[in-house]
């Protein structure tokens, strides 16, 4: 057996085991750690198949925003997880009748089908140049739409979230700040001596 | 190694994604969780063709995917944030104000 089989067999196998962790954890936070270690093992197989731009992509994107984020939101939301682990019971049977079907059919049309593909691991240039250059001529309109579509989820996210307090502390007000004239904000005042304020 | 052992784990992550969503049908955050192992599977047999056909597109389409991905994931965390916010809990079963 070869190393990187033997390598692929351990990271599979912690992909798949922390996978199932992530659904069947009985504390969220854990199941963010184990969504954290799927990432991580998927980006090392990302490796192993010479895609090592999409694997660094992924530790990036993934475990440093999107699996932060989803802990941020674990931890802000407070709520009781004891009597979802009841209900999750009597959702068992459908769940794993979908889960076995979806199974043995994805197993059944992968060992019927005669996929020979030769491996050709030998790039003449590096992922990330072979990406790159993909990326910014051939897809380069998919890619500004990708990037429109991020700036929307931006936006959306800040609407979404942003509210309004009624009793809130006194804020700058950048506008109000500048539309001040210097005949409303200054007074002279002429006093004479000895007279006082 | 062959094309096929990935695309065994790619349907296993796949199913394991789906049996999360109805196991746990009344947590919304591990719902998004589940969906994001079920794009992560999409996203491996991707690779794996693109690695065994040589050809550098499939790469480019799981880029596409995690930046849709990551897109959907704040949007969706956004929105349980506001929802939480305004009915404290986010039991899938009672997000019915629709009827729908």
């Amino acid at each position: 057996m070869m190393v990187a089989d033997l390598i692929f067999y351990m990271f599979a196998a912690v992909t798949a085991l922390a996978a199932v962790g992530v659904i069947s954890s009985r504390n969220q936070v854990h199941s963010v750690l184990f969504l954290i270690l799927t990432f991580f093992s998927t980006a090392a197989l990302f490796v192993l198949l010479g895609a090592e731009f999409l694997a660094v992509l992924l530790v990036m994107v993934y475990m440093g925003a999107v699996a932060v984020l989803f802990m941020f939101v674990v931890m802000m939301l407070d709520m009781d997880v004891t009597d979802v682990r009841q209900q999750a019971i009597n959702h068992l049977p459908m769940g794993l009748a979908v889960g076995l079907v979806i199974l043995v059919e994805l197993v059944v049309v992968l060992s019927h089908s005669h996929a020979t593909h030769t491996e050709t691991t030998a790039q003449p240039v590096s992922n990330t140049l072979a990406i790159g250059r993909a990326l910014y001529t051939q897809y380069l309109y998919p890619f500004e739409l990708a990037s429109l579509i991020l700036l929307v989820a931006l936006v959306g996210a800040v609407v979404l979230t942003l509210r309004e307090r009624r009793s809130a502390p006194k804020r700058q007000d950048i506008g109000q700040q500048l539309a001040r004239t210097r005949a409303e904000a200054v007074e002279y005042v002429q006093r004479q001596p000895g007279e006082g304020a | 190694m062959s094309l096929h052992h990935y695309l065994v784990l790619g349907a296993l992550l796949f199913t394991i994604g789906v049996f999360g969503i109805f196991l746990n049908r009344r947590n919304v955050i591990i719902i998004l969780m589940s969906i994001e192992l079920i794009l992560l599977s999409v996203n491996v047999n991707f690779v794996a063709f693109s690695h065994y056909n040589g050809d550098v597109s499939g790469q480019i389409f799981t880029f596409f995917v995690l930046a849709v991905a990551a897109a959907e994931a704040a949007i969706g965390l956004a929105i349980l944030v506001s929802f939480f916010r305004n009915r404290a809990t986010i039991d899938v079963e009672q997000i019915d104000s629709l009827k729908g």
